[in-house]
């Protein structure tokens, strides 16, 4: 519980993009629709965590390295595409999607688009 | 010979101790569930229309759950002769449940009541490769709406 507490803390979602996955802003009239905006990371497994996950493949249960990596690796994806949004103008990216797609042997690609827009 | 004591010892460890962790988080998923109950998660693509001010937010919970050995021979068994493979059923429905719980989770302590468009996303890790680690990836994502005066 203490490391889902902790990855919620440092999520930086909070910034003064707004973020959402529907096409609306609550409340809010879309002014102007920039186009789409994307972020993306590749990351991978370092040895030692892999091996720590080799263990638990036999034992089971959660790989908290991974849920780790995977989390902070979209945190990323998600703060990459907030800023192209924000170096266009934006106040908000609406619509986003994620998408994963493992690139090589060991390496994930996370991936997060969404439609840049100024809300007024 | 020797083969087999430590073939047969990995498969008794990963029998009792994945089935300890399965009951277990079983039980751990079911209790929080009760006491998120009250925040609720739609998969409606908008959320319902309001004249409430409400602020929005965009929350996800993710989880890596990892097979145990036991479940791979068990699967491994059941790809001979085709059909349910149980082991690996209860194995997403896990992780679904615990990717869901931690977005609520993080919707709860940012205040809100509800999660609309709700998309779970589903990865494989290693895609079953031989001799690498096996797991499933569970990631949840969604909008919250925060009651909140603008």
């Amino acid at each position: 519980m203490e490391f889902i507490a902790r990855t919620i803390k440092q999520s930086p979602r909070m910034c003064h993009v707004l973020v959402s996955n529907i096409e609306i802003i609550p409340g809010k009239r879309i002014a102007k629709h920039l186009g789409l905006v994307q972020g993306n990371t590749v990351r991978t497994k370092h040895v030692g965590r892999d091996l720590m996950a080799g263990l638990k493949n036999i034992f089971g249960g959660e790989l908290k390295g991974y849920t780790e990596l995977l989390n902070d690796a979209r945190e990323e994806a998600i703060q990459r595409m907030t800023q192209q949004a924000e170096a266009m103008g934006a106040n908000a990216v609406i619509n986003v999607r994620f998408s994963t797609s493992s690139v090589a042997a060991g390496a994930a690609e996370l991936f997060a688009y969404g439609t840049a827009v100024i809300l007024e | 010979m020797i083969d087999l004591i430590v073939f047969l010892t990995l498969l008794a460890l990963g029998y009792i101790f994945g089935r300890i962790a399965e009951t277990r988080h079983f039980k751990s998923i079911q209790q929080r569930e009760a006491e998120l109950a009250d925040v609720l998660a739609f998969s409606e693509r908008l959320p319902p229309p309001s004249d409430e001010p409400r602020r929005i937010a965009l929350v996800g919970g993710n989880v890596v759950i990892s097979v145990d050995y036991f479940k791979v021979i068990a699967a491994g068994l059941r790809s001979i002769f085709g059909g349910r493979v149980r082991a690996f059923e209860s194995l997403t429905e896990r992780a679904r449940r615990e990717a869901l719980l931690r977005m609520k989770q993080e919707a709860r302590n940012l205040g809100a009541q509800m999660v609309v468009n709700v998309k779970l996303e589903t990865a494989s890790i290693s895609k079953g490769n031989k001799g690498q680690v096996g797991a499933v990836e569970v990631y949840a994502y969604g909008t919250a709406l925060i009651a909140s005066p603008p």
